[in-house]
């Protein structure tokens, strides 16, 4: 194996890991603030793509410029799915919350297959097939750019956080469900507002998915298991961490081909996710509990 | 004999006679109510009863299924051994699965996701296995005879199915009325206070998971048989552990006939799908309406809708149902 394969790999790998970390901010967030796990998360990216490739192919809008619209359309999609189920579980025992997001995700999955089929699909965009080399490596353009606004999402989910008015009702929320209530916040309408914005940050890394590989209604659930890994590696409720992890991830599953099938990376995956659970439950950042 | 009593044993007769009058497309419709009841109750063992939720229990179907198989093309060995040998591999995988889940303290969601993590490892590796089939999977070959679990038209896979139920059915309720069954349920309430009061959790734990594997792992031989096809994404894959846990929480979760009822409800819904919808391109409806049911249900009446039809048969009969304690009443929340 040569150096600057290993390069190429590492590189794709902190590419991918960025759209990863996004995914994975949402679930995050959506935990922070509730303590729930959202079992539909990838069947919600997988809405991101497909509303982001029914603009492309209807209006000929290209995905990077439709972002903002299919995050608005999946923020509501989240909006309703946490005010019409979620708050109702809030106050289960912590395994039978897990039921109805199952469910949640199994009806999207199958809505996705009733609208669209089963038939993979994949838009030509104007970038999807733009490369530029550096060097000896080689980058894909859309990459690049999905790793670009991936970060710069995140961050500006962070900054909405930490500076406007309903980013710290969020956040005192999720340090203090009851202080929350006291000082007077409506909790139920932040929870609303907190589980749209976690299903928006994933219906954006869907849509900026969508360049990048062909859609189905099916892949949600690996989505929602990579979501899952990059969350407990960078501590449950732990946004940077969420971010941190997804480079991590992104990073092992691609080395991970120099030795082993591509088909096989998940593999590797599930076994940093199992011994992170049994050495290091609160994640390598440490998480909220 | 209570009246409770005398209209399942009628129940019980109707269902036996059933294939003299039922052709044999209706007979597979049932052959699936039961095949899924079956399932749903093995589930229903470790997550009705101890409330560790597993959403990776394709893992132990697809162990009955592919160990099976493979004893059978490989060395000749009777399904009907070999289905044991299988729900033994189950067992020991299960209590593998159970050792780290229990012993490391995973609880709630921890656990959810460590089951489905070794059902997709599971899948992954087999997928790369060309004895197992890789990724084409394993066609069985039909050569019909008692000894080869395989058999012309569905009657005898009728009454196969029935009784893989109606044992699973004796088996849980011997479980309930044993001191497991007490404890699984003290560790459902409340797992802290179950062992404050002495009792060993993590033996009734593990205990609750490898009864649940090797009973999933049996009815993986049936279905090998039954369907003549083993596909590791559908074996192993998380869409059947999802599937597999939808009948008993619509029917009844921790209930005796939650998970037959469960079945009774939902498996005819994709049977018309299949025959009906998916020509029509309405292929996932019914797994829609799994799904919503699923959540109505969960939010509504979290104790299953078999608590509405116990309560509908105790007026019907003029009895309040003290005389069966445990069946259906199962405390659920």
């Amino acid at each position: 194996m040569d150096l600057s394969h290993v390069v190429q790999l590492v590189i794709q790998g902190i590419l991918s890991g960025g759209i990863y970390g996004l995914i994975a901010v949402g679930l995050s967030l959506i935990f922070g603030v509730m303590g729930i796990i959202n079992f539909a998360h990838g069947q919600m990216m997988v809405m991101g793509m497909y509303v982001s490739y029914w603009i492309f192919v209807l209006l000929g809008i290209d995905p990077y410029l439709s972002l903002v619209a299919v995050a608005a359309v999946i923020f509501l999609l989240g909006y309703f799915i946490q005010a019409s189920v979620v708050n109702r579980i809030l106050d289960y025992p912590e395994a039978m919350q897990v039921l109805p997001l199952v469910a949640v995700g199994l009806v999207l999955e199958n809505t996705a297959l009733l609208l669209w089929g089963p038939d993979h699909r994949s838009p030509q965009t104007a970038l999807s097939l733009e490369t530029t080399w550096i060097g000896p490596v080689m980058i894909d353009d859309s990459r690049l750019i999905a790793f670009a606004l991936a970060i710069l999402i995140t961050v500006a989910i962070f900054v909405f956080l930490k500076k406007t008015d309903t980013g710290k009702r969020i956040r005192a929320a999720s340090d203090n469900r009851m202080g929350a209530l006291l000082v007077g916040i409506n909790v139920d309408r932040i929870n609303n507002a907190a589980f749209g914005l976690g299903a928006a940050a994933t219906g954006a890394a869907g849509a900026l998915l969508l360049p990048l590989m062909p859609v189905s209604p099916h892949m949600g659930h690996d989505f929602t298991l990579t979501a899952f890994i990059v969350v407990i590696l960078g501590g449950m409720g732990n946004l940077m961490g969420a971010l941190v992890g997804g480079l991590i991830l992104g990073v092992a599953e691609s080395t991970a081909t120099l030795f082993l099938p591509a088909t096989l990376k998940q593999v590797v995956s599930f076994s940093i996710l199992i011994v992170i659970m049994l050495f290091r439950p609160q994640g390598l950042f440490g998480g909220k509990k | 004999m209570s009246r409770k009593a005398l209209l399942l044993a009628a129940l019980f007769a109707v269902l036996m006679l059933l294939p003299l009058v039922l052709g044999n497309y209706v007979l597979g419709i049932f052959v699936m109510i039961y095949f899924w009841a079956y399932v749903g109750q093995s589930w229903n063992v470790l997550t009705g009863y101890t409330g560790h939720i597993s959403l990776g229990h394709a893992l132990y179907l697809g162990i009955g299924a592919y160990a099976t198989t493979y004893l059978a093309q490989h060395f000749g060995l009777t399904p009907w051994i070999g289905m044991f040998v299988g729900g033994a591999l189950a067992a020991v995988i299960g209590l593998f699965v159970g050792f780290l889940g229990f012993r490391f303290g995973m609880r709630g969601v921890y656990f959810v996701i460590l089951t489905i993590a070794f059902a997709e490892i599971t899948r992954l590796v087999v997928s790369h296995i060309e004895a197992l089939g890789s990724f084409t999977g394993i066609f069985l070959d039909f050569k019909p005879s008692l000894r080869n679990f395989q058999f012309r038209g569905n009657v005898p896979y009728y009454y196969i199915s029935f009784g893989f139920m109606l044992a699973s059915l004796a088996a849980v309720r011997l479980i309930e009325r044993s001191r497991l069954g007490r404890f699984m349920v003290a560790i459902r309430e409340d797992e802290e206070a179950a062992q404050a009061l002495g009792v060993n959790t993590f033996r009734y734990n593990m205990l609750a998971i490898a009864i649940s594997a090797f009973m999933t792992a049996l009815a993986g031989a049936f279905y090998a048989n039954y369907i003549f096809y083993l596909h590791p994404n559908t074996m192993f894959g998380m869409a059947t552990s999802i599937d597999l846990i939808l009948r008993p929480i619509v029917g009844g979760l921790g209930t005796l006939f939650g998970p037959i009822l469960g079945s009774f409800i939902l498996t005819p819904l994709s049977e018309i799908s299949r025959a009906y919808f998916a020509k029509g391109g309405l292929e996932g409806l019914h797994l829609i309406l799994y799904g919503i049911l699923a959540i109505l249900v969960v939010l509504f009446m979290p104790r299953g809708i078999i608590v509405y039809v116990n309560r509908g048969l105790d007026r019907l009969l003029h009895t309040r149902g003290a005389d069966r304690p445990g069946a259906g009443g199962g405390e659920r929340k």
